[in-house]
């Protein structure tokens, strides 16, 4: 944890820290706290005033069907990102680890969508399933299916779930690659002296070891969906049609400055608070079994 | 490797030309937009191939949304909150490892706890700190129940200090600052600095700033490039943040010009210009992650160690 030869000075560790600790506390713990404090305050929108009503933000959220609803939609995103991004990583990683004659390129080409912001992911995917001129839409609406996810919740859903899931393809490739070039050769070589197929391979060696790998894309991907994407629902669905992809984050934005609902909003900050700690706690409970199988 | 067939082989590379297609396909098709006059553009389907109103389109686009005004101002933002970040992060990170001293281990968790919580789920109280940097002030008095208190004594007293950050450089840049993946990384990596140099130069004479200056400095340079290129798409990419402190369009990043430019329903449909757009604010971060990549994918993967 600690060096074993340091230096002596007494006063100078504290200076050193003090530029990091003065931002973290103005931007960092000062907003944090004071989102835990509204949370149990009711405040006027229009003035300074607030009065202390406990558990009553938190109370009302749960009984409103919207924030439930907020919820499940989270759910269902972060699942449907999740699912296919980790999928494709996955599947893009192996094939690339496998083939020798232009790894190079695949591999640069697989990684560059790491610099396309979420946004810029929304905005491209729209136009692609644009109601009217898309090329998609012309291809689904031509086998008969009527194909409108600015009016449609599912179909709206279907295309911010692509946006934030093709963006998010090349941050897990980046990480399964590692975890396959961590494997060592000597143990699938073993293998096939025992008669093992590559699907067998795969099954008993290859994904177990890649287990650490992907337990901490999880929490990484899940991390992605909650928050990195109210850039695609913000510019792409506003959390319509009819609340059908009204994320949580996207939520506390609506609600806090559009609705001026500051206890609402900080209280549902500090439940995504909550979620995300624990999501940490757990994440932090593989990290052992993680370092195991280090990547170089 | 020890599968070698070539049937398997062939299989690899189709999937992998799935793969680009699969990525590649919306960024040849934004091309492609791009290329195209409005009227091509809103046929239905869409030509495939480029047309010929590529620097037309680019122009326009430029000109429209004051482009060279708006990257000039990501590209600020995002370099300053890169280099901001490795600055205060390499100082904490040579106090946390090379001193001892009283309350390090809660410095250590004060810094660590901010890398679970993004900006986002702090987003409104941080607004107000941005609207009003005094605002910690104004909290104090609320934590003190000042108003109540004084109303109860007799003499309702009630204050506000004010000085706002929105719609400037330092309001955009300094919440984003404020999380510390970057002092993990040099810790990790100043713990793997054999102790024998920092006594060798204690013996030559060094004091810590020597020390740190001379020699901590220049060996972190590869981590410093790969830090610089992921926090520069870090901040470049950004979208809430300065969606909610910049209103003057003077202030304009990338990313919210994007978003400025998609038309409504009942606008004319200039996706050819959306389309412009998005490839003028997308080929930065673009290049930097392809010219440095070998940093950057060695950054990433030792960064989330």
């Amino acid at each position: 944890m600690v060096k074993r030869v340091i230096f002596r000075e007494r006063l100078l560790p504290y200076l050193l820290l003090l530029p990091q600790l003065f931002i973290i506390g103005v931007f960092f713990y000062g907003p944090a706290t004071d989102t835990i404090l509204n949370s149990f305050l009711l405040t006027n929108p229009f003035g300074l005033g607030w009065k202390f009503v406990w558990l009553d933000n938190f109370i009302y959220l749960f009984a409103r069907s919207e924030y439930l609803n907020s919820f499940l939609v989270t759910v269902v995103f972060s699942l449907g990102v999740m699912a296919v991004s980790l999928g494709f990583g996955l599947l893009f990683a192996l094939s690339t680890h496998r083939v020798t004659l232009g790894s190079g390129f695949y591999k640069s080409f697989l990684i560059f969508p790491y610099a396309i912001a979420p946004v810029l992911s929304g905005v491209m995917w729209l136009f692609i399933f644009h109601p009217t001129i898309g090329v998609a839409s012309f291809l689904i609406r031509s086998v008969g299916i009527n194909w409108n996810p600015l009016l449609d919740g599912t179909q709206a859903m279907i295309v911010v779930v692509l946006a934030a899931a093709w963006k998010q393809i090349s941050y897990n490739f980046v990480f399964f690659l590692a975890g396959l070039q961590a494997i060592p050769l000597g143990v699938l070589e073993a293998a096939s002296v025992d008669g093992a197929n590559a699907f067998r391979k795969f099954v008993s060696i290859v994904f177990p070891l890649l287990t650490p790998t992907l337990f901490f894309l999880m929490v990484v991907n899940v991390t992605y969906a909650f928050f990195d994407t109210f850039a695609i629902i913000h510019a792409v669905t506003n959390g319509g049609p009819g609340q059908s992809t009204n994320i949580l984050v996207y939520k506390v934005y609506a609600d806090g400055f559009i609705g001026l609902n500051l206890g609402s909003s900080s209280a549902q900050s500090a439940i995504i608070m909550f979620i995300v700690i624990c999501l940490t706690v757990v994440q932090f409970r593989y990290i052992e079994t993680r370092v195991q199988y280090e990547m170089t | 490797m020890v599968e070698r067939s070539p049937v398997f082989d062939v299989f690899n590379h189709l999937l992998l030309i799935l793969a680009v297609a699969l990525v590649g396909f919306p960024i040849y098709y934004a091309f492609v937009a791009s290329t195209l006059t409005l009227e091509e553009v809103t046929q239905v389907p869409m030509p495939l191939v480029p047309g010929s109103h590529m620097t037309e389109n680019f122009q326009t686009a430029a000109r429209q949304g004051q482009m060279i005004r708006v990257l000039g101002n990501t590209f600020v933002v995002a370099m300053s909150v890169a280099l901001g970040k490795i600055a205060i992060s390499i100082l904490s990170a040579f106090s946390l490892t090379y001193f001892r001293f009283r309350f390090r281990m809660a410095a250590f968790w004060l810094i660590f706890v901010t890398l679970m919580l993004p900006l986002e789920v702090r987003i409104v109280p941080t607004y107000d700190v941005a609207a009003n940097l005094l605002t910690p002030i104004n909290w104090l008095e609320k934590l003190l129940f000042i108003p109540q208190i004084t109303a109860w004594l007799g003499h309702p007293m009630q204050f506000t200090v004010k000085l706002s950050m929105l719609n400037t450089f330092p309001g955009l840049i300094l919440p984003l600052v404020a999380s510390a993946t970057a002092t993990f990384v040099f810790r990790q990596f100043f713990l793997t600095i054999p102790d024998e140099l920092c006594e060798q130069a204690k013996i030559d004479g060094a004091g810590p700033m020597r020390f740190f200056w001379s020699i901590m400095v220049p060996m972190s340079r590869t981590n410093m490039a790969a830090l610089v290129v992921i926090l520069f798409v870090y901040g470049w990419n950004q979208y809430l943040w300065p969606l909610l402190v910049t209103t003057d369009p003077q202030m304009n990043t990338a990313m919210i010009m994007l978003r400025q430019t998609m038309p409504g329903a009942n606008d004319p449909q200039t996706w050819n210009l959306v389309m412009a757009t998005a490839l003028m604010v997308l080929v930065p971060p673009a290049v930097v992650v392809i010219v440095m990549q070998h940093w950057f994918v060695k950054g990433l993967i030792e960064g989330e160690k």
